[in-house]
């Protein structure tokens, strides 16, 4: 996994609230084997019409919307299904960070095992983002913050071992494998 | 010792390593569910890895997502039409033999819905951590296990190494006192807590359910109101073990025997909360003033009796759901035409389920017009719902009868919608296309659908039933 540090980007505003899983990639997409290649997939019905041509209206679609690396959504983004197709078809678009005043638990812990960070903000700042389509912000792994061009910066929290995979791009599974001798000590004891 | 909850005493037990600044705790997985939707991109992760699955004794797989439900063939094979499917079933049949898993293969006697058939295999047990990559694991919480979806990253780490960081959830206390009314089910409670939790409320928070009319529900309706926790946001939704919850797993097949099961049984009877424990949050229900719920948006969350009215939308958001269900405030749904009936899927397929909607269909006809899906949620049900004539009932009012699976609750395998149908599901998501793009859902327990499949339309199953 690519680590992530800072990075600047201009946003897409989709101010919808409980954006589910189902929307973000719909199930007929999850028959892959594969985690690549989602991107084209993401939002489908929202971003193409029946006959698979682009919807104008839908944000992702707009001129202005391309090469946006961060998304900023309505409250409970990610909720529903557990698939992690979700991340995958955002960090494949092109997604890097997802802003919203509440994230659901799953996606959450989906979305930090892909290099796609969860940005929590309050109610003030995410109205200010959802006012200004397009702001470009700059946001900071490695200081927690994302920061305004009009020098407003606002903290935001990541569990601290997230933080650290992904500041050094490695993978929670390297340390579930390092604790072996933990692991084989709580089976000999549960099975006794 | 300080008075400890349920979760508590599953979370403590469980604790392979404890949290610390730098880590969240890392926990020891007692069972891991897995199908062939969100498992094949872990085992790669397994093999490029050149990892082994630890315990594979511990797991257990099945196809249910992307597998039709159409009936067998003269050649008694149910026929995958779908090239993709096809493929992604091989590659589940391939992982579990290079990986020496269980697996209830399409066809096979055990197949079935995930979580159907590890409670009725009795892998289900309480006291136990339960994962799957599928986030209506939390059904299984209703034998008193910890039970929750992960994602397909997870089911890595699981299958390599029988554990997973996990962050402690906070705790919330659903307590429901009082009797339900005649007519009135599990289904219709569960949507009206998650009606006044909202889709989000749960989020962060592992639910028990607990209080006199949880009580007296039996195993498979503790289920129903399990399974749908997470659309409440929780991680996962329990209920303390108890006579009930006995009675339903002895003899299972997998389920302790002889004296293994006497001492099961004395330490399953320590698992429920202490008295004195506390909770981080609380909810009070009466069950008494409940009423057979119906949804009206495009989230579980947005529920009503369904005699009310839908409310006035409080934003964009709501005004959003409502044109896409094509309904107005302050409308009553009763008598609103649809166009298609589901029974089946995690939430309410099993036997009690079927039995329920064929009180409703017998000796009656589906409406014209209207097509009535019946789905069981395994094989097994599928063949004692057989010896109970309860598939004549259903094939005699014009409803269609299926083999095992999810179905057209999650229409990845041939059931769904077309655009602008309506829909009245047993199944747990409401979500815009969840059954078919453009499709729209109300949804139900198995006797408001059946009371929909058989009049044509939204009706109060209590004026049918007498």
């Amino acid at each position: 996994m690519e680590a992530i540090r800072t990075f600047s980007s201009k946003t897409v505003v989709l101010p919808i609230e409980n954006v589910d899983t189902d929307q973000i990639i719909p199930a007929r997409f999850l028959k892959t084997t594969s985690k690549q290649g989602l991107g084209k997939q993401l939002f489908s019905d929202w971003r193409y019409d029946g006959s698979g041509q682009p919807k104008a209206d839908f944000v992702l679609n707009r001129p202005e919307a391309q090469g946006a690396s961060v998304l900023v959504a309505g409250d409970n983004f990610g909720c529903g299904s557990s698939r992690e197709h979700a991340p995958w078809a955002l960090y494949d678009y092109g997604f890097r960070a997802v802003v919203s005043t509440t994230i659901a638990d799953i996606f959450r812990s989906n979305a930090l095992k892909n290099g796609l960070l969860p940005i929590i903000v309050d109610q003030a700042l995410h109205g200010h983002l959802v006012a200004a389509p397009g702001t470009t912000v700059t946001i900071s792994l490695e200081t927690q913050t994302i920061a305004l061009p009009d020098g407003t910066t606002a903290k935001f929290s990541v569990e601290p071992f997230a933080r650290y995979c992904l500041l050094n791009g490695i993978d929670e599974l390297q340390f579930l494998l390092s604790q072996d001798d933990a692991i084989k000590t709580f089976e000999a004891r549960s099975s006794a | 010792m300080k008075p400890r909850t349920l979760f508590e005493k599953l979370w403590d037990a469980h604790v392979v390593l404890p949290a610390t600044s730098d880590t969240p705790a890392v926990i020891y997985i007692d069972l891991h569910l897995i199908h062939e939707v969100t498992s094949p991109q872990a085992f790669t992760i397994l093999r490029d890895a050149k990892l082994r699955v630890r315990r594979p004794e511990r797991t257990v797989a099945t196809m249910d997502h992307s597998t039709p439900t159409t009936p067998r063939g003269s050649d008694g094979r149910i026929p995958i039409l779908d090239a993709q499917a096809a493929k992604q079933i091989g590659q589940l049949e391939t992982n579990c033999g290079d990986f020496g898993i269980e697996l209830h293969a399409l066809g096979s006697d055990g197949q079935g819905i995930v979580h159907v058939i590890g409670p009725e295999l009795g892998v289900t047990q309480p006291g136990m951590t339960i994962v799957c990559g599928d986030s209506h694991t939390s059904t299984h919480g209703a034998f008193g296990a910890l039970a929750f979806g992960i994602g397909t990253s997870e089911v890595s780490h699981v299958l390599a190494t029988q554990s997973l960081l996990q962050q402690r959830p906070k705790t919330l206390a659903v307590t429901v006192d009082g009797t339900l009314r005649h007519g009135v089910t599990a289904k219709d409670l569960i949507l009206a807590v998650i009606a006044r939790l909202g889709i989000g409320g749960g989020t962060g928070h592992v639910i028990e359910y607990r209080g006199p009319a949880i009580r007296a529900l039996s195993m498979e309706e503790r289920m129903t109101v399990c399974n749908m926790s997470i659309e409440a946001g929780a991680r996962a939704g329990m209920i303390a073990p108890d006579e009930t919850t006995y009675q339903y797993l002895a003899g299972r097949p997998r389920a302790p025997q002889g004296a293994a099961w006497d001492k099961a049984v004395a330490a399953w009877k320590l698992l429920p909360g202490d008295e004195g424990a506390t909770f981080d949050r609380e909810e009070h229900f009466d069950a008494a003033t409940l009423e057979p719920m119906i949804t009206y948006g495009t989230n579980p969350g947005m529920g009503m009796a369904i005699g009310a009215s839908v409310p006035a939308p409080k934003g964009a958001s709501d005004e959003k759901a409502l044109a896409y269900m094509g309904l107005k405030a302050h409308q009553s749904l009763l008598g609103h035409g649809i166009d298609v009936v589901f029974i089946g899927s995690c939430t309410n397929s099993r036997i009690s389920d079927l039995r329920q909607a064929a009180t409703v269909f017998r000796g009656h006809k589906v409406a014209k017009n209207v097509r009535a899906l019946i789905v069981p949620g395994s094989q097994r049900i599928k063949k004692q719902a057989e010896a109970e004539g309860l598939d004549k009932i259903f094939r005699d009012a014009g409803a269609d009868w299926r083999e095992a699976g999810c179905s057209m609750c999650i229409a990845m395998n041939g059931d769904q919608l077309a655009p602008g149908q309506y829909a009245v599901s047993t199944s747990n998501r409401n979500f815009e296309g969840r059954q078919g793009a453009g499709g729209r859902t109300f949804l139900a327990s198995p006797l408001t659908a059946a009371a929909a499949a058989i009049t044509g339309k939204i009706t109060d199953a209590r004026t049918l039933l007498g």
